[in-house]
């Protein structure tokens, strides 16, 4: 499969009042041509940052200060603004998490949806606006034509997410990023909305990052999972392998937080202890170890690197090094893990 | 639509019966009356000019007489102003107080939503501190002040308008510069604020992320929001400097409005404290609801009628 974006050692500062806080602390992640990848991980993490610097989108403060954003052999990080705003909205969109507030309140949806048309293509504004119209359906708007010259205000908050959708799609980019394009939404929209962009993904055949701290959400669109935590990824992999053979006591402690079929009023949802570490002065070790019940010494001390798990599957957890103990994952991960070993061997039949 | 706009008329109208009434009762509280100051009349010829002006009668009467020829668009003769009728005497000097205060406002305006937007666009810098620094001078300097600064430089240093005059648009520069300086001040703060506040809302970073440019992500988007609460401030200032200052019109020796409604004050012209009230009322209330009409046109979430398909 081909990579069509590959981010390396990405680094990103913010400077504050109080000092200046690494938000994005080495990352590394590629996204293959046709697929979703999930990038996962709680508030804080820096999954918003780390895709708003793709976009170079981020706040005023904000400094890249090391990496590489490789998109079709080309530095996206060496490009000048002018480049960047021919790219934006084009060839890389993006979908917004709040559906209330990104939308201009005094425009009309239709000027809103060819808006990307008319940047980016030499095409008639009557042009724009019936291909406008055209995406609105796809979106499923209902009765698109009457509704072209409506404001923002008068649509629900499930309609407006497809209006922002639209705006991201209308110039069939090649890379989507979408933005916790569902936390804003209740349960059956967020349905709605998931479905949408995997029929849209379908249709116009783009690659998919798509942001999200509910794994709900991941296990019903994802290709791929990558987990941050403190501006690092901590484990990359499959959707199944996330799911069913997690590694790093992070993804452990994010699966057994989250509620399954299985679960009955015998077992509690756990919740991870603590808090995420203060970005201003990030640990010498592991940013996890405090909060993490299998921390050994070397956690305080040194970063764990990544260790390769399958061709596909990377962890950078300690637990993973050959002379580490071996440790009993939560009984819902065990369970996770026999779940795995069924699908494998069903697989091989 | 049409349904509001009748309906705010014929509030209009109400508001300006209960504001005449207030104003009537409230002049009549102010001692003294409209002949004191007169050449020394006798009693008996007080008496008689009295009664010719009806102000013998109780002051009941005198009220329903008033708003009775008020109705009939009456707005009574001038005690003090060789007798002439109010409405002559207001039209005459409106002219030249509008001209200047219509013209300061759009220089003001205009200026001032240029100089906060800059001032918001570029956040945090010198320009910023600049425009910050241009917007409170706007603010604090007292117009008499700016107009005799203005006559130094501009009229007698370096002769290029007259030093006061009332003729053509030459004349009506400076006057409308030292009355432009308030609005424009007050409207760059304004917009600077709403500026800042809209320049960081998600609309304005979707629309970056559609290919924008910086430029057009302004003009666009973020000017039209902007401008919609400033839209409000503007109605009120603009009543207030159309309707002419006294100072400034003194300096500038303008026939304008501001100098007679003080100086009917200060003499119980009690016909022309009415009409001026009534007329400055008027006028206030029409400018709030062009505003709120105007507000409407730019701002669809308050627009009245067809909306609300949801």
């Amino acid at each position: 499969m081909e990579k069509i974006l590959d981010v390396k050692n990405l680094n990103v500062d913010f400077s504050t009042y109080n000092g200046t806080v690494h938000a994005i602390r080495g990352v590394d992640f590629h996204l293959n041509s046709g697929e979703t990848l999930a990038i996962v991980g709680e508030s804080g993490s820096g999954k918003s940052v780390t895709v708003r610097t793709v976009l170079q989108l981020m706040a005023k403060n904000a400094k890249i200060t090391q990496g590489e954003i490789r998109y079709h052999d080309e530095d996206l990080l060496k490009k000048s603004e002018k480049q960047m705003d021919d790219i934006r909205g084009n060839k890389i969109s993006m979908i917004f998490q709040d559906p209330m507030t990104s939308l201009d309140p005094t425009m009309t949806i239709g000027k809103q949806v060819a808006e990307p048309l008319l940047i980016h293509n030499k095409v008639s504004k009557a042009d724009a606006l019936k291909r406008a119209e055209e995406v609105l359906r796809l979106v499923g708007i209902p009765n698109p034509k009457a509704r072209m010259k409506d404001y923002p205000h008068q649509f629900s908050g499930g309609q407006r997410q497809r209006i922002v959708i639209a705006i991201a799609i209308v110039n069939y980019p090649e890379i989507l990023i979408a933005d916790e394009p569902t936390t804003a939404l209740d349960v059956t929209v967020q349905a709605q909305i998931i479905d949408l962009l995997k029929e849209l993904q379908q249709k116009i055949g783009t690659s998919i990052i798509f942001i999200t701290h509910d794994l709900g959400v991941v296990a019903g669109i994802a290709d791929r999972v990558a987990v941050m935590y403190a501006g690092k990824l901590v484990e990359y992999g499959n959707v199944d392998e996330i799911f069913y053979d997690p590694q790093h006591p992070y993804t452990w402690g994010l699966l057994d937080s989250m509620p399954t079929l299985d679960t009955d009023d015998q077992n509690r949802l756990n919740s991870i202890p603590g808090t995420p570490p203060n970005l201003l002065n990030p640990p010498k070790g592991d940013a996890f170890a405090p909060r993490n019940a299998y921390a050994m010494e070397i956690d305080e001390e040194e970063q764990p690197p990544f260790f390769k798990v399958s061709k596909t599957h990377y962890a950078a957890t300690w637990l993973l090094h050959p002379d580490a103990p071996k440790v009993e994952p939560p009984k819902s991960i065990q369970q996770r893990f026999e779940k795995y070993q069924q699908m494998l061997g069903g697989s091989v039949k | 639509m049409t349904k509001y706009i009748l309906r705010r008329i014929l509030y209009l109208f109400l508001t300006l019966f209960i504001i005449a009434s207030i104003t009537f009762f409230l002049m009549k509280m102010l001692p003294g009356t409209p002949f004191t100051n007169q050449n020394r009349l006798s009693p008996e010829q007080l008496a008689i000019v009295k009664a010719q002006y009806g102000l013998d009668q109780p002051v009941f009467i005198q009220y329903l007489r008033y708003m009775g020829g008020l109705f009939q668009g009456n707005l009574g003769t001038s005690f003090q102003f060789n007798n002439e009728p109010v409405t002559q005497l207001i039209g005459q000097r409106l002219a030249p107080s509008m001209q200047i205060g219509a013209q300061a406002m759009i220089v003001g305006t205009v200026l001032g939503i240029l100089l906060g937007a800059v001032a918001a666009i570029r956040k945090n810098t010198w320009v910023d501190t600049l425009a910050t620094f241009i917007s409170i001078l706007g603010l604090s300097i007292p117009s008499f002040v700016l107009a005799v600064l203005l006559q130094f430089y501009l009229a007698y240093k370096w002769q290029i308008y007259p030093v006061a005059l009332w003729d053509n648009f030459q004349s009506s520069v400076l006057p409308t510069l030292a009355l432009a300086a308030l609005p424009l001040g007050n409207v760059a703060r304004f917009m600077r604020t709403e500026m800042v506040d809209v320049m960081s809302s998600d609309y304005i970073e979707l629309a970056k992320s559609k290919g924008n440019s910086n430029w057009q992500v302004v003009t666009k988007h973020a000017l039209r929001n902007s401008l919609i609460p400033v839209v409000t401030i503007i109605g009120p200032m603009a009543v207030s400097v159309m309707t002419g200052s006294m100072v400034v019109e003194n300096i500038f020796s303008i026939p304008g409005i501001g100098e007679q409604f003080v100086k009917s004050i200060t003499t119980n012209d009690y016909p022309t404290i009415m009409g001026l009230t009534i007329f400055y009322s008027f006028l206030l209330i029409l400018v709030i609801l062009i505003v709120d009409i105007l507000y409407g046109l730019i701002d669809p979430r308050i627009r009245l009628g067809n909306g609300g398909k949801e």
